[in-house]
């Protein structure tokens, strides 16, 4: 069974919802990335999300693009990134989940690529701008190593397509909040619970939602529709501005006493 | 009996094409799909765009036998498809009136486009105008600077220009700054994308919507010489014009078709734009197409003194022809574009777009290797206006500045 399936399964059993923060892997450096997947994990992540910079993220708002600009000029590559998760796997236990646009995969090679991510123990692949009619490309093989292809649905999908790509997949189904890029949002669409509700309904796999999400007020009505959330833009500035404190308060969410979830 | 027939279903071109876009983006395209292949079978929608067409954008555009600039060059003999005649001075329009038609037919009264020399820009804005759409037009920093004049058109126009400042703040940028206002305002908003590219079924589209110019050129020269011609020469930033030309002649095997990109400074250096000449194939804006790319798969910016060619990518379509060899792709630099801007001027009294002047310029070269009973169109997809300016800084201050 796959890393990411277990931790979901324990989830249930324990009755926990899912946090799962992203970084941008090379900002400040892609030396600091073991450190940051360890604070992470220590301060009580479920899964991690590793975001790869890429020179034309469309589906992602400033913090995220000035993020990958800056992890960019650090000469940040994907062979590094995967490189660095090699070497710091052993001392990381929870699922690692890599974020990239197709672009950086298509030019490593896609089955290089496979090979490459499989040995360094990475458990999933999310790949924003790669639809249902286009995963063929890579699913199948991802599939065919127990590598989890984690796809996405959104607020414009139609619920039948929601369920068709829920039916695909094993991992988790990637809930977009909002009709639009990612970054923090004061307030979401009023209409986003009712969405969330009939998303879980038609969905055979855990739901988590992400895109937008970045306080603990937001988290807890969140999670109310679904099986967890991931944080992005939020994760990224907090690193960026060296506020550990406030991360691990945010990152150990459902961990802490005083917390009912 | 046509026999070619792409895209496929699923808007491949071979490898080449597809929908590379986020899921939220998933239902508009194939919402456009559908609305377009109503469309494109609804006599009624087609005769609405070919009155526009005629009344509005003022076509059929001349053929224009070059009787001087073919006297120059020494060898066959050069004709202008003369798109710069169009209402708002390039083929633009075409493509702009049968996209804001479609968008009015799927309900949507918001239009957002990208531009790069600002003709895109200015072609939609217009037809924004004339059937009361809101129009917002996202525009490269750089590209601004370069182009002011069809800035301040278009917001004549009425539309509402946006700067963008992230990358190189060139045409690139400005698609994926549209590509992210129509993620979040996809409802109400219809993408009119200028070029064929992007993702399935834009490609399509805009080819279609295009094809106007080839199949023109296709009857005018028929009725004038009762035969077709030996070579088609247009010039290459996304491909809208060339496609346009190319796409009624594909399966004419004798007319050979030349696609010409920007050399830039040089397609030895880093300055350049010339994707099929230079890049390797990649997925970017929503399709997989060859591109301007490091090893890493970062998209390179693209560089050509014309804001109109200055892309690190070529559309799909052209990506399939140049690999199945059925089109050849060259390159013209700077240097030689402005040459061809300033000769085009003096001998036939034509001011050609810089983008258009990279096709004229390997036209004068080409025909000199042809035969003096061969025949070459060249398309001529914009007027030079918006670019005295430009080209007269860049000489008085020397090319290497």
């Amino acid at each position: 069974m796959n890393r990411i399936e277990q931790t979901f399964q324990l989830l249930t059993k324990t009755g926990r919802k899912a946090f799962v923060p992203y970084l941008m892997a090379g900002d400040g450096g892609l030396d600091c990335l073991a450190d940051r997947l360890t604070l992470l994990e220590k301060f009580g992540a479920s899964a991690i999300e590793v975001g790869v910079p890429f020179s034309d993220p469309v589906a992602d708002g400033s913090a995220i693009q000035m993020a990958g600009i800056r992890a960019l000029k650090n000469g940040t590559t994907l062979r590094g990134i995967i490189k660095k998760i090699a070497e710091a796997r052993k001392q990381i236990h929870v699922p690692i989940i890599l974020m990239t646009y197709l672009n950086p995969v298509y030019a490593y090679g896609i089955d290089a690529f496979i090979f490459d991510i499989q040995e360094a123990g990475i458990d999933g692949c999310i790949i924003p701008d790669l639809p249902m009619e286009e995963e063929d490309i890579i699913a199948p093989k991802l599939h065919e190593v127990n590598i989890e292809f984690i796809r996405l649905a959104t607020p414009t999908t139609p619920l039948d397509r929601i369920k068709q790509i829920a039916g695909k997949g094993r991992g988790f189904l990637y809930t977009v909040t909002v009709k639009g890029i990612t970054g923090e949002r004061s307030e979401f669409a009023h209409d986003l619970y009712a969405f969330l509700k009939q998303v879980k309904e038609v969905s055979s796999i855990p739901v988590l939602a992400g895109f937008g999400i970045s306080n603990q007020e937001q988290i807890a009505e969140i999670v109310e529709y679904c099986d967890g959330v991931v944080v992005g833009s939020k994760i990224v500035d907090l690193f960026a501005s060296s506020r550990l404190r406030e991360l691990e308060q945010l990152v150990s969410i459902f961990h802490s006493k005083s917390n009912p979830f | 009996m046509s026999t070619y027939t792409l895209p496929n279903e699923k808007g491949h071109f071979g490898i080449f094409g597809g929908r590379y876009v986020p899921e939220t983006l998933m239902k508009a395209v194939v919402e456009l799909e559908t609305a377009y292949k109503e469309a494109k079978d609804d006599p009624d929608f087609q005769s609405e765009f070919r009155r526009l067409l005629t009344e509005y954008a003022g076509r059929e555009t001349p053929l224009y036998f070059a009787q001087n600039l073919t006297k120059y060059a020494g060898g066959a003999n050069i004709y202008l498809k003369r798109e710069d005649l169009n209402h708002t001075g390039a083929h633009k329009i075409n493509n702009a009136i049968g996209q804001a038609l479609l968008a009015v037919r799927m309900g949507k009264k918001k239009i957002v486009a990208e531009t790069g020399a600002g003709q895109h820009g200015v072609a939609t804005a217009t037809v924004s105008a004339l059937l009361n759409l809101d129009c917002i037009i996202f525009m490269g920093e750089e590209d601004i600077k370069r182009q002011a004049l069809n800035v301040f058109r278009m917001e004549l126009l009425g539309a509402k220009v946006v700067s963008v400042t992230s990358g190189s703040a060139t045409l690139k940028d400005a698609v994926n700054e549209a590509l992210r206002y129509w993620v979040a305002n996809v409802d109400d908003t219809h993408y009119l994308l200028g070029s064929v590219m992007g993702p399935h079924p834009f490609p399509m589209i805009v080819r279609d919507f295009q094809s106007v110019i080839g199949q023109e050129t296709r009857d005018q020269f028929k009725a004038a010489k009762g035969r077709l011609p030996d070579a088609l020469v247009a010039c290459i930033g996304g491909g809208s014009n060339s496609i346009g030309m190319f796409y009624p002649f594909i399966e004419e095997e004798a007319v050979r078709l030349y696609g010409i990109e920007a050399a830039g400074k040089g397609i030895d250096t880093p300055f350049h734009a010339a994707s099929l000449t230079k890049g390797k194939p990649g997925v970017l804006h929503g399709a997989l197409m060859y591109l301007l790319q490091d090893q890493d798969g970062q998209i390179q910016e693209a560089h050509s003194l014309s804001a109109g060619l200055d892309y690190p990518g070529v559309g799909p379509e052209h990506s399939y022809l140049k690999e199945i060899g059925r089109a050849e792709y060259h390159s013209i630099t700077d240097q030689e574009a402005l040459e061809a801007f300033q000769l085009l001027s003096k001998h036939e009294g034509i001011i050609p777009a810089l983008e258009s002047a990279h096709a004229v310029a390997f036209a004068v070269q080409l025909a000199a290797k042809m035969n003096a009973d061969q025949n070459i169109v060249v398309c001529l997809s914009g007027r030079g206006d918006k670019d005295v300016d430009a080209v007269k800084a860049r000489l008085e201050r020397g090319l290497e500045s």
